[in-house]
């Protein structure tokens, strides 16, 4: 794994394998960590199990005493449940007995856990309370006497909430959430859900790639305006926009935001509105770029990631959460999650359901995103021994004004390399 | 199914010709790349959604395209051809035979809708095939229908297509 200091010493010299990063820093990533089952692996240990944090749930969607929800850690199975004093619990959605999964829905309540197989149960913090038939019937079979329920527990994760969005580690000495997202992705988290949310639909988008061609997607403003041509096709005057890339101290998530400059943000809309009738390559419906300023900072665009695979957006009204889910050294899902608040007007609700229109699977400014990945994915045979280039905007990691750099994908790959040491 | 008089199965029988031959259309329009006659399939005020069953089944309103008028469907077309990079792909739709729901043709009508408005549904599957010659099967899953026969010819005032599976393979393009 650590290149050529990983063959065996006693491999003749032309079989050794050449080392896998030869560069140091984050400004050439080797290909083969795109489709390597023992990089895949290593990434279940070091990443998914180690000292990150991973999205969960929305705390809206387990509101109530024993509500839960079934998700992933990377590619492993978890349950999430709020718990009888209101906090939340996670633990393996798998059986401490045999290994079957426990929880077969996506979501439901549940007073206690119950395997489906031989009927083991386990309590709201993932605890086996009841095992069927331990002390055997008529006096015949059963447990033996050295077995002791404590030592078959649900591994669990330790769980942590911020504006609402429920985080889980298997790393219980990972740093605290907070300290781990650090003050400026806080605070930009917080911009995004600053009262209780409510979920308006769900929907999964497979990939055919690698999990990390995504992340570095979503980190990359480079190609907003070259892969995605909606706004220049139809003419939309995106006006003078402001805006620029948070990196955090660790370099692990960012924040790209754009706002308009001095404008306010209908004038958009409204000029979209006057060529709708006399401009052939016009929107017919200008109504698609109509919004509110609802956070009242008149940021119309802010994409956030969360080491390793969460996303927060916000493109004007339209409001999700993304979570990338590895499925394999080549697959992926992003499970996409809307949400508006409780106390959304029918006017409000209606802006994010046309904003919509914008992203997911058949988004006008996204659906380019789902499959470009797979472009790099088909073309992997033959590049093991190659390295793509992050050289926009420099080789360091931080924060800047432009939007014409790599400096948050290269943020990505720092954390990655310290976490998976290579 | 209550008992019908004769007028009665002869209005629904009538009735489901007539979707029979809307879904028909409709489905070699987009089947044979003519997605530039697809929103005259429509109504000016339509409303088209494409959700999934569990989000129709939670009342849970976010679509993967959602379109309150023909012009926005007139835009999606626009976009296609010229905006959005997808690789080239066909579908092959196969739709069941409509249930009518409601609505009628001639003389009443079978649910007390207005006689110029059918409700309908009908299932669908569709096949993608891309420019490599791969296929699968892309999505399946249930038109919700409500048709104008008021115009020169019948016209979608709604149509839900809910699809049966949450996951949507890569990209939605074309529309369903
Ligand atoms: S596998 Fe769960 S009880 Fe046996
Ligand atoms: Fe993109």
């Amino acid at each position: 794994m650590t290149g050529s200091a990983a063959a065996p010493a006693s491999a003749p010299a032309s079989s050794e394998a050449p080392p896998l990063w030869p560069e140091a820093g984050y400004t050439h990533i080797p290909f083969a960590l795109y489709d390597d089952p023992a990089i895949y692996a290593r990434e279940r240990e070091r990443i998914f199990m180690g000292p990150t944090w991973h999205y969960l749930a929305l705390d809206c969607e387990i509101p109530e005493a024993g509500d839960y929800k079934a998700t992933t850690v990377g590619d492993m199975p978890v349950v999430v449940v709020r718990a009888r004093d209101g906090g939340i619990n996670a633990f393996e959605n798998r059986c401490a007995h045999r290994g079957a999964q426990l929880c077969l829905e996506r979501f439901g309540n549940a007073r206690a856990f119950t395997c489906v197989y031989h009927a083991w149960s386990y309590d709201e913090a993932g605890k086996l309370i009841g095992v069927a038939f331990e002390k055997g019937v008529k006096g015949e079979g059963g447990m033996p006497p050295s077995f002791d329920r404590g030592d078959h527990n649900l591994r669990t994760l330790r769980t942590a909430t911020r504006a609402g969005l429920v985080f889980g580690t298997f790393d219980h000495g990972a740093p605290a959430l907070d300290d781990y997202l650090g003050p400026e992705i806080c605070g930009r988290i917080d911009r995004v859900l600053p009262k209780p949310a409510k979920v308006l639909g769900y929907n999964t988008q497979v990939l055919r790639n690698n999990w990390k061609l995504y992340a570095e997607n979503v980190k990359d403003p480079y190609h907003a305006s070259i892969l995605h041509l909606f706004f220049t096709t139809f003419r939309v005057n995106r006006l003078t926009q402001k805006g620029g890339i948070i990196v955090s101290e660790s370099g692990a998530h960012h924040v790209s935001y754009s706002m308009l400059d001095g404008e306010d943000a209908d004038a958009e809309y409204r000029a979209a509105k006057l060529r709708a009738d006399s401009d052939e390559f016009g929107l017919r419906e200008p109504a698609l770029l109509e919004g509110r300023d609802e956070f009242g900072d008149g940021i119309t665009l802010q994409i956030l990631s969360v080491f390793p695979g969460l996303v927060l957006q916000q493109i004007r009204n339209n409001l999700v959460v993304r979570q990338i889910v590895p499925t394999g050294p080549d697959r992926a899902e992003v499970v996409w999650t809307h949400y508006g608040f409780g106390d959304d007007d029918a006017a409000l609700t209606e802006l994010r359901l046309r904003q919509a229109n914008m992203v997911g699977p058949a988004g006008y400014v996204s659906m380019e995103d789902g499959a470009v990945g797979a472009f790099i994915q088909r073309a992997l045979p033959g590049a093991g021994g190659r390295r793509s280039v992050l050289l926009m905007g420099g080789e360091d990691v931080g924060s800047q004004d432009s939007r014409t750099t790599e400096t948050s994908i290269r943020g990505f790959w720092k954390m990655y390399r310290g976490l998976m040491d290579l | 199914m209550p008992d019908a008089t004769t007028a009665e199965r002869e209005r629904r029988n009538g009735a489901v010709a007539e979707v029979t031959a809307l879904l028909a259309d409709y489905a070699a329009c987009i089947d044979a790349d003519e997605l530039e006659a697809w929103p005259d399939f429509f109504t000016a005020d339509c409303h088209y959604k494409i959700t999934t069953a569990y989000n129709h089944a939670k009342g849970l309103p976010v679509g993967l395209i959602y379109a309150h008028n023909r012009a926005m469907l007139e835009d999606r077309v626009v976009a296609l051809r010229k905006a959005n990079v997808y690789e080239p792909q066909r579908y092959r739709h196969i739709v069941s035979t409509p249930r009518i729901k409601g609505g009628g043709i001639t003389g009443g009508g079978i649910t007390g809708l207005a006689e110029d408005v059918i409700e309908a549904e009908a299932g669908f599957l569709v096949v993608r095939t891309m420019h490599d010659g791969t296929q699968d099967l892309f999505a399946s899953g249930l038109y919700l229908d409500r048709i104008d026969l008021s115009g020169n010819r019948p016209r979608f005032a709604r149509k839900i297509v809910v699809l049966d599976s949450d996951r949507v393979d890569t990209l939605l393009a074309i529309p369903l």
